[in-house]
């Protein structure tokens, strides 16, 4: 349902996004994992049919949106970062006014945004105004308006930053019921355990460019072991540690807070690195996650 | 321009147009008591204080008395007020703090319905105004020609001539600092020095054509004429043009500072 090829973002002599390519079907639920500045939102505003590639080939739904942009945004949902909600309305208006840009009746609106509040559990706060609302509160609204037009594709940019576990796994939830439905969902994210709870596959972004793509466990299959053991070391140097260290596992990666070994058995590993004398603080046996996948295919973390 | 999809072609500006129609409907009281009272407390004090000094010194004014004189002029100052108060601070707010343009540039609207969406609820609200402000102005004996009947009309031509270049200009900028700058500098003096409160005769021969840049001296001269029934008709289209050629210019200016800010 979308495709992009060689996609360009050009903000003067700055290029946000840099050749990128990708395939989205219907039905699945797509991500863009990187760091801030990766070029994911500039991805994300092409993508929605906002803002227009300086260069390449985008096609949604089968159409150009340099041509067709009213047509295509009729059809997709967008949660921006910002919630950018009307403050002074109430909840339920903010709802039905924005669905009057979609040219909808106001009848099946009153009745649509019934049906959002309830799915949003907003229903018993309709009446409140918005800037009364909490965090959780307020993301939740934002993805009920972008929902007002029955959206064929709906794309989330950073829709958990800042809230609370509760409040994120709670809309982990509703995003899940969406896909159940048949919704298409692209989502951008920094969060790598987002990326692994929602996406069906994904892009891991960096500097404009994509450094890999596929499913979840796959790109960690690919591009780390299957466990991790993260030692800390109190205040000693660690860059030594690279090489005394390397003996015991595929791969050392060394951070400014502790030291990552990558290896297929991480009890083996700790049990052969006490063995040999070494004394870290504190050890911790972990499975690969996507932020090893990043931190291998960048040499950075992905939130510092 | 327009495009050809069913449902979608037609007048999208009209949505935005209604947005700010009912978010003005959830937020305007308080508003209007104000806009009724001010312009009576206005004409009493200008009108019958310094209207006395003036019957005192000079008399009449153009064959008014000072009270008449000066209120049609506070339609075109009010309308004035309305595009610069509605444009600068509530533009660069919806598109940079609360971010509200952004988000009705993800629906089927593009920047340039917003914008005009956005102009034509000024001008409408301006218009509505207008009729108040007349009808207030004629309660005042100031209205003496059936021309008073286009002061509503005259009025949004203010507002827009106001507030088309000064939403484009907030819609490019990324900060507030100059806007205090523009209000001491620009709005201020020209409140005071648009012939609002005497004609432009009171000024030196020197000094005249200065004044005649000012965009708000023509709506002035142009309520006034108006309202009396006074000038000729060729003035008034002058008038008319340099008011409706500086919105023009501001609406076409608009449409490149909305589409780079939200479609870029």
């Amino acid at each position: 349902m979308l495709e992009a090829r060689s996609l360009v973002k050009r903000f003067g002599a700055f290029e946000a996004v840099r050749g990128v390519d990708f395939e989205i079907a219907r039905g699945e639920s797509f991500g863009f994992l990187g760091p801030n500045g990766a070029g994911k939102t500039s991805t994300m505003r092409m993508v929605s049919a906002v803002s227009q590639p300086s260069a390449g080939s985008l096609s949604i739904f089968g159409l150009d949106p340099r041509a067709h942009g009213p047509e295509i945004r009729g059809r997709i949902g967008v949660v921006p970062q910002d919630d950018s909600l009307e403050l002074e309305l109430s909840v339920r208006l903010n709802i039905e006014m924005y669905g009057r840009y979609f040219d909808l009746p106001r009848r099946v609106l009153r009745e649509r945004t019934d049906e959002l509040l309830e799915f949003a559990r907003l229903s018993e706060r309709a009446d409140s105004k918005v800037d009364d609302l909490s965090g959780g509160m307020k993301r939740r609204l934002t993805i009920a308006r972008a929902l007002v037009n029955r959206p064929e594709l709906l794309i989330l940019d950073e829709p958990t930053t800042g809230l609370d576990p509760q409040a994120r796994h709670l809309l982990w939830e509703r995003l899940y019921r969406l896909k159940r439905e048949g919704v298409t969902l692209i989502i951008t994210t920094h969060y790598m355990d987002e990326a692994e709870q929602l996406c069906d596959r994904l892009v891991v972004m960096d500097s404009g460019t994509i450094v890999a793509e596929g499913a979840p466990r796959e790109l960690i299959g690919r591009h780390s072991s299957r466990e991790v053991v993260e030692l800390r070391f109190g205040t000693d140097a660690p860059e030594q540690m690279q090489d005394v260290l390397a003996p015991y596992a595929e791969r050392v990666e060394v951070l400014p807070d502790r030291v990552l070994l990558y290896v297929a058995d991480g009890d083996d590993a700790l049990r052969a690195v006490h063995g040999s004398g070494l004394a870290p603080v504190s050890t911790l046996v972990r499975r690969s996650s996507l932020e090893d996948v990043f931190l291998r295919l960048t040499g950075r973390t992905l939130v510092d | 321009m327009t495009s050809i999809e069913p449902g979608l072609g037609r007048a999208r500006w009209r949505r935005s147009w209604w947005y700010h129609a009912v978010l003005y409907a959830q937020t305007w009281r308080g508003s209007v008591v104000s806009s009724v009272l001010f312009p009576i407390f206005y004409l009493a004090s200008m009108g019958i204080g310094v209207g006395h000094l003036v019957a005192h010194h000079t008399g009449l004014v153009q064959g008014q008395s000072y009270l008449r004189y000066i209120a049609p002029s506070l339609l075109a100052t009010t309308t004035f007020q309305l595009g610069e108060s509605e444009s600068l601070w509530p533009v660069l707010g919806s598109v940079k703090w609360i971010r509200v343009y952004h988000a009705a540039a993800a629906t089927p609207l593009e920047p340039r319905d917003i914008l005009y969406g956005k102009l034509s609820w000024v001008a409408t609200r301006s218009f509505a105004t207008g009729v108040a402000y007349t009808a207030i102005i004629a309660a005042f004996g100031a209205v003496q020609s059936w021309w008073g009947l286009t002061l509503p009309l005259i009025g949004a031509l203010i507002t827009l001539a106001f507030a088309a270049p000064l939403t484009a200009y907030a819609a490019r900028v990324d900060s507030d600092a100059s806007f205090t700058m523009i209000y001491r500098f620009a709005f201020v003096p020209m409140f005071l020095f648009s012939a609002t409160f005497y004609p432009i005769a009171a000024y030196p021969g020197y000094l005249r054509p200065v004044v005649q840049l000012v965009p708000l001296y023509h709506g002035v001269a142009l309520v006034r004429a108006a309202a009396f029934g006074q000038g000729s008709l060729p003035a008034q289209l002058a008038h008319v043009a340099v008011l409706g050629a500086i919105a023009l210019a501001g609406v076409a200016w608009g449409r490149v500072t909305m589409r780079r800010r939200l479609a870029d």
